[in-house]
């Protein structure tokens, strides 16, 4: 008889080490490892991400993983933040919030991307969770500042706030008197979307001046660099700050009094805001550039030299976001002034132009990455480019994790050669073998895809617009990206073909969105028959689909995973290809 | 990784796939597919996904409609009557069609040397966030004042929108340009953005093909419906909610004092409408 030996340890014990492990990658291959374990796991896990609302229900999380304080939820396409997606899609937030509400009575973290949020599901958040401590709506709709000022009221413990980028109708600015004098606990407090609406300075200096433990503050655009001064000297503690409008009247002892204020932030690393800067209050942050590790321009309308000015006595700059007004020259300043820096976001200030306005060109990324060797993301507009420099950005940038580019006019050609840019895209999948995240522009073949295909192993994210000859094109992309898990394709001739020969490959990605291609209904339809665990879904908002010929391509397709089956939010310009709803909303 | 998918009724591998395209007939959709999987050499499956119905052509084609051969046709834009892909001046509006030969009109958008607005034609086209747009607009717009025609020479070479008047709507929440749109009737809000208009008439355009003619989407009722909403002789009415929160009939006033006082939109019913702004 052979004595069973068992090497398990009491629940307890496994439980203490799994709280060690806090990446969604290990619990999920800490919970695949055995049956108690998975049940041991599931009951400990605090912590949830879920990259696609619709892939899965609220009541099958609840269901799996029952002690819960923290979820992270992410509803609309990425393609929605440029008006693709129309308005009514879906990404509804509180069918969540109303089962989290019962079944996690002590959640404490709600963070949602691009997600519509209603004040009911505010109201509902503040009254549900006892314990409630972060809030975080990034690119968000759907709410007024009375939602807002039930979180406020409601929410006694409150860390974190934060409103990034999302769309506020803001109905009063006294939303902010309902922090109650005893609510001293806020940590961050982002409202910078904001309105130009009277924003209550003086109950933001009062919550500013009660909570010692402020860390990061981004004002909206209504509060002027008058006011600033009041607010930073109540906050000296500050380590992100964002400014609202950097404008006032230009009076001396204004600028003073802000010189003053930022000289005694010792610990702010990091600054943003600057609607409408005033370039004479710029030197009042002069003191805090030596610190700043990063820095958001993007607002800005300021040129050189002030650029120059700024960013050359910013030696620990690690994050720089700034407008084209920078061109070449400031670029090549950064080059030379900012070795530590990582990421690199160049907006354009006249997106909409035939003609360029400003000396922005391949030259500037050049010079950015010769110079600063931990340069690892960049997004970068511009209205030219060539192989040969996308040829020396490769070489010189192995390390890029994130390259985005985007050359304004699309299918523009090397400007030099005037051949399609196949050859330097090619070499930054060649050379930066850790790339993640990749946007394609100008002129570009199949031979792109091709290279794409064959180097870009750890490519998670794809963004195609106006590219591509064939079919051929996307299937290299399906076959060859090994990581791929999101794939954005607009105004490409991709249809049927490629589609359809790696149908098995869409289940391995998170999602795949296709507009103004040439996959057809049919097409569309034959997937969602076959895929039982892809959602497939139509957009066509000038008729129904079924009401032309089968072979007539879709306006607009996305395609995601899911294990719970097709949604029931769906508006009437969405069709879902699931074979038992048959081609219905 | 098994790239195919054998969509056959028969064989359950993906492996036996032969180089033939797919047929969009409309039976033979369901029934006729096959599909290369990784297996097949490159050139092989060049050739495979660059055919039509048939075996017959070579090397790369481009992805022209015609190669589908006698397996049917994707329609194109040279199929469907002008007014269904057409130049919308909606920069973020959402109603721009692009049934087929989307290639073709961002051909044409890129042949069209000398338009100055060539970029502009395009749906979220340059890939920018509209809050972005709008700041910077608004932001010109603060620092020259209510006159737009009052340049300061640090600004001249910035905001040059190639001699077009920006109208633009500096509302109550100083977001530049998109206004939401409700209809009565209909649950679900548009967002239109008024930057794009330089008239009443073309900015009822855009609200009737988003609104009336999805609702009715069999008949393509002719585009005098647009100028319905505006004469009061259709059943709904186009109302506005001003700076003050009063609602005002859409009309009344000179086109960019309307864009500078209005909050957001409203498609009324007419019985509804009565008195409206009457007392302004």
């Amino acid at each position: 008889m052979r004595k069973k030996i068992m090497y398990s340890f009491p629940d307890e014990v496994l439980e203490h080490v799994f709280s060690f492990i806090q990446s969604d990658k290990d619990r999920n291959a800490v919970s695949v490892v055995c049956k108690s374990w998975c049940e041991i796991e599931r009951w400990c896990r605090r912590k949830v991400f879920i990259g696609n609302c619709y892939a899965v229900s609220p009541r099958m999380v609840i269901k799996r993983f029952p002690e819960v304080r923290s979820i992270e939820l992410k509803g609309k396409p990425h393609f929605a933040d440029f008006n693709l997606v129309p308005d009514g899609w879906g990404g509804y937030v509180l069918p969540w919030i109303v089962e989290m509400a019962g079944a996690y009575p002590w959640l404490e973290e709600i963070r949602l991307k691009r997600m519509v949020v209603t004040d009911e599901s505010l109201e509902l958040i503040a009254k549900s969770f006892k314990n409630f401590k972060v809030l975080v709506l990034f690119s968000c709709e759907g709410f007024s500042t009375d939602g807002l000022a039930a979180i406020a009221a409601g929410c006694k413990n409150l860390r974190e706030l934060d409103l990034r980028e999302s769309e506020v109708d803001d109905l009063s600015g006294h939303w902010l008197r309902h922090f109650p004098e005893t609510c001293t606990s806020l940590l961050s407090l982002n409202i910078s979307c904001l309105g130009s609406d009277e924003v209550s300075v003086s109950a933001l200096e009062r919550l500013v001046g009660r909570c010692p433990n402020l860390k990061s503050l981004r004002l909206n655009r209504g509060v002027t660099v008058d006011k600033i001064a009041n607010i930073l000297h109540r906050a000296p503690q500050l380590v992100d700050f964002g400014t609202g409008s950097y404008s006032a009247e230009l009076r001396p002892d204004v600028l003073l009094n802000l010189a003053g204020a930022f000289s005694c932030c010792k610990e702010l690393k990091s600054l943003s805001g600057f609607w409408d800067v005033v370039p004479a209050y710029l030197p009042a942050l002069y003191s805090v550039c030596s610190r700043l590790t990063s820095l958001n321009l993007s607002y800005a309308t300021i040129q050189n030299p002030e650029i120059i000015k700024l960013v050359s006595n910013c030696p620990n700059l690690q994050r720089l976001l700034v407008l084209d007004y920078i061109e070449d020259s400031g670029l090549e300043a950064l080059a030379s002034s900012c070795k530590d820096l990582q990421e690199l976001r160049v907006f354009p200030s006249d997106p909409f132009g035939a003609e360029p306005h400003v000396s922005l060109t391949e030259q500037g990324l050049v010079a950015v990455s010769l110079g600063c060797p931990k340069l690892q993301s960049v997004l970068y507009f511009c209205r030219r480019m060539t192989n040969a420099a996308l040829v020396t950005i490769a070489q010189n940038s192995p390390n890029f994790t994130r390259f985005r580019l985007c050359i304004i006019e699309p299918k523009t050609a090397d400007y030099l050669t005037l051949e399609p840019l196949d050859v330097g895209f090619g070499a930054i999948v060649e050379h930066c073998k850790d790339l993640r995240r990749l946007s394609l522009s100008g002129l570009l073949t199949d031979r792109v895809f091709e290279y794409i295909g064959t180097y870009a192993k750890k490519l998670e994210m794809l963004s195609v617009a106006f590219a591509g000859d064939s079919d051929l094109g996307l299937h290299h992309v399906l076959s060859g990206c090994e990581s791929l898990r999101k794939l954005e394709i607009r105004d490409c001739p991709f249809g049927d073909k490629a589609l359809l020969a790696n149908a098995a490959k869409l289940e391995t990605m998170r999602s795949l969105w296709m507009s103004s291609c040439t996959v057809s209904f049919g097409a569309c339809k034959l997937i969602g028959l076959k895929m039982p665990r892809l959602n497939v879904e139509v957009i066509d908002e000038t008729e129904p689909p079924d009401s032309r010929p089968e072979s007539c391509p879709v306006e607009k397709l996305y395609i995601y995973r899911s294990v719970s089956g097709p949604r029931f939010d769906m508006p009437p310009f969405v069709w879902t290809m699931d074979e038992e709803r048959k081609v219905m909303h | 990784m098994e790239g195919g998918l054998v969509l056959l009724g028969g064989g359950g591998g993906g492996n036996g796939g032969s180089s033939s395209g797919v047929s969009t007939n409309e039976s033979a959709v369901l029934s006729k597919v096959e599909v290369v999987s990784e297996a097949e050499s490159e050139l092989e499956l060049g050739l495979g996904l660059s055919l039509g119905g048939g075996g017959c052509s070579t090397g790369k084609t481009k992805a022209s409609n015609s190669s589908w051969g006698e397996c049917g046709r994707i329609l194109t834009a040279k199929d469907f009557p002008s007014s269904v892909v057409s130049q919308r001046t909606n920069n973020g509006g959402p109603s721009s069609v692009a049934v087929s030969g989307t290639k073709r009109s961002a051909e044409s958008v890129s042949h069209d040397s000398g338009s100055p607005t060539a970029v502009s034609q395009v749906v979220g086209w340059p890939p920018i966030r509209a809050y972005r747009v709008n700041s910077l607009v608004n932001q010109a717009k603060a620092q020259r004042g209510d006159e737009e025609d009052k340049p300061k020479d640090d600004l001249k070479k910035k905001h040059n929108y190639n001699g077009k008047q920006i109208s633009s709507t500096v509302n109550e929440k100083g977001h530049l340009g998109f206004v939401k749109v409700n209809m009565d009737g209909i649950p679900i809000g548009r967002k239109v953005n008024l930057n794009s208009h330089s008239s009443y008439e073309s900015l009822a355009q855009e609200l009737e093909d988003m609104f009336l003619r999805s609702a009715n989407s069999v008949e393509k009722e002719p585009s005098t419906m647009a100028s319905k909403l505006l004469d009061g002789s259709s059943e709904f009415v186009l109302t506005y909610e001003d700076k003050e929160g009063d609602w005002m009939l859409v009309g009344d006033v000179p086109w960019r004092m309307f864009v500078s006082s209005v909050r957001r939109l409203r498609i009324m019913r007419t019985s509804e409408a009565n008195g409206l702004g009457m007392y302004k």
